[in-house]
């Protein structure tokens, strides 16, 4: 009996462990390669035997990636905050106020949730362009500064929270944005991390956009930047370089990956649960 | 109407209303209570101007740029239903479609099977269930240009990973990507293997809510692994299974970055997606009132299969 109990525990290992070596094997391998001297790239090894700087050197002369670096970080936590801050404002009036059209609204948001982006693109796109955004942050930012899930997601967690912890906020005189970013953030910090991480990853790794609205090289996102490096023939169809721009691109979200592993996973799955 | 007495009760009576000088204490009150009706329209009031600069005007300005003609340069002209008949002759959206539509045949089956298999095997007790958790979903959130440049090198003819690996078997070389009949499939797998954490998650989260007596009573009846499988774990996770084929449904329709790093839409347009067709007829040829017309006829076509889904699902559960 315990024979076939081990047996099986062993299947079990086995099947994780391979289904773990294809999700990890290929970005170890990505590193390595990154490395790699031209005539290595493509074994199946994992670390170069003459590693080498090449790479990255060469791909830090050709696109300006530390400023596109500089650029995805001070867009991503522009857009987070923003997001953060409008949804507590929404979300809260939606959870603890009435007023008329409260409903109407919420409908709007559920609406504008499953609305295709298709549609807005190039309108949005036309808009920047008419309010001479284009080639700017704001086009980056704007666009993305108020998050219907993110305002879902406070209301859900406003909702929450008892009536009488406002209105004895209220009755020492607190005012309305005293309540919300005072009285009820320390409650609520569990959506407030969710929101930021998701609204983060999501500014970080968004690419179509970039694409329409910038032009100026200066102003590229990484993610933009590596795009157009990877397709635009600049990489010199070398493949070491083209890999060493994605690693620059993966490595600062892997890492914090690894640090809030869970934070990650919790938030990434409740964008799928709630309905 | 009640509503509005049950709300004046609802003012707080705590606070002194302070005595002012000049103003009568009435009009304080009133003031005050104007104030009190206005500050919700002024906290929603950034999502409201955000809907409307943002949502409002251009669904509005893209139905209105279906019947234009316009490159941005030039001044737009009307061209009545023009564009909509151009899209109905337009072979190359159609095979945009198609292609969509062939991306979806496999990413949604072997991403319910691969996600529901992995998520099945972490549900036992196992040890590390935290590492493997982890493993499988580092793909998830790293860029889609990262995973698209790595499967390039994987996936390329001659000295990609995959086909050495191959013919160090004894096997003949496939054309992953310069294949026209197998390229948009190989994309497909690639975007499997990106998303396929997630939804790892989200079944385990689905799997965990099976009271475990069920098995129990199961097994006493006799029933195997497979049998309670198949009568009792399925039918449990229903709802999960469609909210994967959801999910998945939507991030397939806006298939974009995968071929436009990886193909440029090749091999003869056979990894065209119809979301790389829009933004090329905008942004490459400048044919602003063609792609919003196929922006909007896409996004109704996606909404419509959404909702199909939505209702077969209600049915279903």
């Amino acid at each position: 009996m315990r024979k076939k109990i081990s047996l099986k525990k062993v299947l079990l290992y086995t099947a994780l462990s391979i289904a773990a070596i294809t999700f990890i094997y290929p970005f170890l391998w990505m590193i390595g390669a990154s490395f790699a001297p031209m005539q290595e790239i493509g074994t199946m090894t994992l670390w170069p035997s003459h590693p080498t700087w090449g790479n990255f050197k060469s791909m830090v002369d050709k696109i300006p990636i530390w400023r596109s670096l500089f650029n995805s970080l001070l867009v991503a936590v522009f857009t987070t905050s923003l997001v953060i801050v409008t949804g507590s404002v929404v979300g809260y009036a939606l959870a603890k106020m009435h007023f008329k059209g409260k409903q109407l609204i919420f409908y709007i948001i559920v609406f504008t949730m499953s609305l295709p982006f298709q549609v807005t693109l190039i309108p949005n796109y036309i808009t920047m362009v008419n309010l001479r955004l284009v080639d700017t942050f704001y086009a980056l930012i704007i666009p993305f500064a108020v998050s219907a899930f993110a305002i879902l997601m406070f209301r859900q967690a406003f909702q929450g929270l008892p009536q009488a912890l406002i209105d004895a906020a209220r009755m020492d005189g607190c005012n309305e944005t005293g309540i919300i970013f005072r009285i009820l953030w320390p409650n609520i910090k569990p959506t407030i991390v969710t929101v930021a991480i998701l609204s983060f990853i999501g500014s970080w790794n968004e690419v179509l956009w970039p694409l329409i609205v910038v032009r100026n090289e200066k102003l590229m996102t990484m993610p933009q930047l590596v795009t157009l490096f990877a397709t635009g023939g600049r990489a010199d169809s070398q493949l070491g370089v083209k890999i060493a721009a994605a690693v620059v691109l993966a490595l600062p979200v892997m890492i914090a990956f690894l640090f809030f592993q869970k934070h990650f996973i919790q938030s990434m799955a409740s964008t799928g649960l709630k309905d | 109407m009640k509503k509005r007495n049950s709300k004046i009760v609802q003012n707080p009576p705590g606070k002194v209303v302070p005595l002012s000088f000049g103003e009568g204490v009435g009009g304080e009150v009133r003031k005050r209570f104007q104030r009190k009706k206005l500050l919700p329209y002024l906290l929603v009031s950034p999502y409201l101007l955000f809907v409307i600069v943002f949502v409002v005007f251009p669904v509005l300005f893209c139905l209105f740029l279906t019947f234009n003609k316009w490159n941005i340069i030039a001044p737009m002209h009307f061209i009545g239903l023009n564009n909509y008949s151009r899209l109905f002759h337009d072979r190359l959206f159609w095979k945009a479609i198609v292609n969509t539509l062939q991306f979806l045949l496999l990413h949604i089956p072997l991403q319910l099977v691969v996600s529901l298999f992995l998520a099945y095997l972490l549900n036992q007790k196992i040890k590390a269930a935290a590492f493997f958790r982890a493993s499988f979903f580092m793909p998830v959130i790293v860029s889609g240009v990262v995973v698209t440049i790595l499967w390039q090198q994987l996936l390329g003819y001659d000295s990609g990973l995959i086909n050495r690996m191959i013919i160090s078997a004894g096997g003949h070389k496939v054309g992953w990507l310069i294949n026209p009949d197998i390229a948009i499939y190989s994309i497909a797998s690639m975007a499997t293997w990106k998303n396929v954490g997630l939804y790892v998650i989200l079944f385990l989260v689905g799997l965990q809510t099976v009271p475990t007596q069920y098995y129990e009573a199961a097994k006493m009846e006799g029933a195997t692994r497979w049998q309670q499988f198949y009568h009792i774990t399925l039918p449990m996770i229903n709802p999960t299974i469609f909210m994967v084929v959801i999910l998945s449904t939507i991030g397939g329709f806006n298939l974009f970055i995968e071929p436009y790093i990886m193909t440029g839409g090749g091999p003869l347009n056979s990894t065209l997606s119809a979301v790389l067709y829009i933004y090329k007829q905008a942004f490459q040829y400048y044919n602003m009132g063609y792609s919003a017309t196929l922006g909007f006829f896409y996004a109704i076509m996606i909404m419509s299969v959404v909702v199909l889904q939505k209702k077969f699902i209600e049915k279903e559960i």
